[in-house]
């Protein structure tokens, strides 16, 4: 597809396109989450740039589609991060393209710390985005405590570019910590990932393997401190046998789930079903997947299934949602009754013209 | 502040509306007699007063819904409440409200450890539910400082936050999931047990709308685990600036406290007399508290203690127990209490970016001069919320609204930093007005918008958070048609 791409530079050139246009338009921030849907496509590259950074104030505002290595790169220049881990899908579903910070927060993307900080939309602070109509909106600001007025910026996290086109997002980075080791739990049941974050040792990432049974727990911190909690958790799990992955493995490791390696070269349909932590092994159990594994405490399973499974379909008494990422299927889940009323009416009053990726959360 | 005037033909309605809502409430949920209505005439706002025309004390979802569902009928304007706790007067009602009460739902549903989670009615206080699960080891995070009366629906409504939320986040990072009843008297569950949903983030919208969205009869909240221990070390400087310096400084350092307070000079000394906390008598006090085991305490402590000598404090007490970590924040904690010894206050909630703070400070105390009104701020100072208490005398003619054109200029100046005009209270009447300050017209036509989805008649605590000239056509009944 892709025949025309429009790439305005300012919030009043993207106004102007969206006042005139008639057509459906995909918004493009750096394609590698998303195959466009549309054939006329509005692009945020032209929004590019880092605008504030103060360090000490643990607070970032950016373009929308500044690159997501570049806000890494600038924020690791001051030993801070993005500390929500935003996976990159990239590798995974083939495309090209590199990831921008807009689409990080449109999409609402988070990685394994979720469990300990946060998801992206528990780190956006601000939002500036030009609506359906061509209407240009701020909401939130640059500074981490603001109850003043909606919150909007929640309604745009994870809203799939469906209510307006975001065109600056303001932040909280957190400090890379100093040092952080992994425990590798094999020969394990998946409650492990519950006990383990059940504890006073503040575990930054939980992850199981399906497969071969082996259970991963991240401790991050100050050096004295990971030794510490490392003891801890030795403690708690004397009855398995445990292998230390310190520093630099630790993080290549964590590295390549935020990739999501481990589900690449593998055939079948791709999907991510979120569910209460506790269910994460019932999925398993139902489905039996040829590969599977558990994040964020077995709340996040990734599945890699045979072509065609309806996972959906087999998981209707667990509660819940399925995304369908490589498959024949609708991509989300569907909402109740109650919840597509309500979030109907906000898309018609943001994107009445239903310009902006109409094929979406449809 | 303009107080909106009572419609006349709603309170025509008044026996019809108690008629319906004894039809299937007892007595005593029904609060109807003028000296009684009286009891909810006002919330911790307490300069502005109003009685409401009818008060109501449901204890199910369903008398919820019945009882919203009459006033929908009726066109009968609804003012949630929790504890009545609110800063900003959002639980101020008008004349021809219903006060819808949530006190009397305060039962505990479910309680899961291994999922970290617990379900409970909304009029529970936000201190019980901490209470609920400490013996087993887990706490509630957000914990505002009126947390052994507010309840969980009022934190909801204004997403609350507290001394400890720059390492746990305000209520909104806290909040799974949620049973909430529509204007219309639809009772609906947005979010869910998982760490996240499918379709738009409605739960995230409805935390801090301010009870203008819906009424949360049931919440879902994360539980966590508590920290072996928490120990404070306390900082004076004698220029507000330095002390600033070294908040900075210990942030880009890595180290991230559970909570960093600042007081200024003349808290200090407000404080120090009324609690005999012991502290020195400085321009800028700093209070840091870090988590963990002893050994992680330790390792933190010291190198916060190491970064702070770098600025040459005139004191630097490090607590090694309990007792001296409370004598720390005993000071702190009676901060408001001293306060209001002195004079009646007024307490803002302004949150400028942390660099901003030496700037804001002389510009306060410089229109603390102009106004001749006394402050003294207590801050958040790791999120940069600040609290600045001006003093007033409201038996003296003129003084309440000298305070409150004071509170605006501090506030403008909050905005023109780079800040906002609350950061836990919320808007409420307080600062509907201000609004215009730090919103456009288009920025507050789609936050309205959001209102005309949920509650198409206005009907839901109508006259809070939008200036109300704004809101004028929308409260009118215009909505459907202006808005489409």
């Amino acid at each position: 597809m892709n025949t025309v791409s429009l790439v305005p530079s300012s919030e009043s050139e993207i106004s102007e396109v969206l006042i005139k246009e008639t057509e459906p338009l995909h918004i493009a921030g750096g394609q590698s989450r998303l195959e466009a849907t549309e054939e006329k496509i509005i692009s945020t590259s032209a929004l590019n740039g880092i605008v504030e950074y103060e360090p000490g104030a643990l607070t970032m505002v950016a373009k929308a589609g500044t690159p997501l290595s570049i806000i890494k790169n600038t924020l690791q220049k001051e030993n801070q991060q993005l500390a929500f881990e935003p996976p990159e899908l990239k590798h995974l579903l083939s495309l090209p393209g590199n990831s921008t910070i807009g689409g990080v927060f449109a999409t609402n993307a988070s990685g394994s710390r979720r469990v300990q900080v946060g998801a992206a939309r528990d780190h956006l602070l601000g939002v500036r985005f030009v609506d359906g109509l061509g209407r240009i909106v701020k909401n939130g600001g640059r500074v981490m405590k603001n109850v003043t007025g909606y919150d909007l910026v929640k309604l745009m996290a994870g809203s799939w570019g469906t209510l307006g086109v975001i065109t600056e997002v303001s932040f909280k980075v957190l400090p890379i910590a100093e040092t952080q080791s992994t425990l590798k739990i094999n020969f394990c049941d998946a409650n492990i990932l519950n006990k383990a974050i059940n504890t006073p040792y503040d575990v930054s990432g939980t992850f199981y393997d399906v497969g071969s049974r082996v259970s991963y727990i991240r401790v991050e911190g100050f050096d004295k401190s990971v030794k510490y909690r490392i003891k801890q958790l030795l403690g708690e799990f004397s009855d398995f046998e445990v292998d230390i992955l310190e520093m630099e493995e630790s993080k290549k490791f964590w590295q390549n789930v935020s990739n999501l390696d481990f589900l690449k070269n593998i055939k079948g349909d791709l999907w991510r079903v979120s569910v209460r932590p506790t269910d994460g092994v019932k999925i398993i159990q139902m489905l039996n997947p040829k590969v599977g594994f558990l994040d964020w405490c077995g709340g996040l399973v990734w599945l890699r299934v045979d072509e065609g499974f309806d996972v959906r379909e087999k998981m209707q008494k667990v509660a819940g949602h399925a995304m369908c990422l490589l498959g024949k299927f609708e991509q989300f889940h569907p909402i109740s009754t109650a919840e597509k009323t309500l979030s109907n009416s906000i898309r018609k009053k943001f994107d009445p013209k239903m310009l902006l990726n109409r094929e979406l959360l449809n | 502040m303009y107080l909106t005037d009572p419609d006349p033909s709603i309170l025509a309605k008044k026996m019809e509306l108690v008629d319906k809502l004894l039809s299937f409430l007892p007595r005593d949920a029904v609060i109807d007699d003028p000296r009684e209505t009286l009891a909810y005439e006002c919330d911790a706002l307490s300069a502005y007063r109003c009685p409401p025309m009818v008060a109501v004390l449901p204890r199910t979802t369903e008398e919820v819904a019945n009882i919203v569902k009459i006033c929908w009928d009726l066109d009968v304007p609804v003012v949630p409440r929790g504890s009545g706790t609110s800063l900003a007067g959002g639980a101020l009602p008008t004349g021809d409200s219903l006060v819808l009460g949530v006190a009397r739902m305060n039962e505990t549903l479910e309680v899961d450890y291994p999922n970290r989670l617990m379900r409970v009615q909304t009029g529970r206080t936000n201190l019980s539910v901490t209470g609920e699960v400490e013996s087993d080891g887990f706490f509630y995070a957000p914990d505002p400082s009126s947390q052994l009366a507010c309840a969980i629906s009022g934190n909801i409504a204004m997403n609350s936050g507290g001394a400890h939320c720059l390492k746990y986040g305000v209520t909104s990072n806290n909040l799974l999931a949620v049973k909430m009843v529509t204007m219309q008297g639809e009772i609906i569950d947005l979010g869910g047990s998982q760490f996240d949903s499918s379709g738009y983030d409605l739960i995230g919208l409805i935390c801090g709308s301010e009870g203008q969205l819906g009424i949360v009869t049931e919440a879902t909240l994360r539980i966590l685990h508590k920290p072996e221990g928490a120990l404070p070390v306390l900082i004076g400087y004698n220029d507000s600036q330095v002390a600033g310096q070294c908040v900075s400084d210990i942030i880009k350092a890595g180290i991230l406290p559970v909570a960093i307070e600042f007081m200024d000079r003349p808290c200090i000394r407000a404080t120090d007399a009324f609690s005999q906390a012991g502290y020195p008598d400085c321009e800028a006090l700093l209070i840091i508290e870090v988590e963990g085991s002893e050994v992680e305490i330790e390792e933190q402590l010291a190198k916060i203690i190491e970064i702070a000598n770098k600025h040459n404090p005139v004191e630097l007490r490090r607590a090694k127990n309990t007792d001296e970590a409370n004598r720390i924040w005993l000071g702190r904690k009676s901060a408001f209490g001293a306060m209001g010894q002195i004079n009646d206050y007024m307490c803002l909630d302004g949150t400028i970016p942390v660099s901003k703070l030496p700037f804001v400070l002389k510009r306060i105390s410089e229109m603390s001069k102009e106004f001749g009104l006394d402050v003294g701020n207590v801050f958040h100072a790791g999120d940069g919320n600040m609290h600045p208490l001006i003093l007033y005398n409201a038996n003296k003619p003129g003084d309440l609204e000298t305070c409150e054109a004071f509170g605006a200029e501090i506030l403008k100046l909050c905005v023109e930093v780079g800040g906002c005009l609350t950061g836990e209270h919320g808007v409420g009447i307080e600062k509907r007005d201000l609004m215009h300050i730090q919103y456009s017209a288009d920025d507050l036509e789609a936050q309205m918008a959001i209102k005309d989805v949920f509650d198409p008649k206005w009907l839901l605590n109508p006259t809070k958070v939008f200036p109300l000239d704004a809101s004028a056509k929308r409260r009118a009944g215009a909505t459907q048609e202006t808005a489409a």
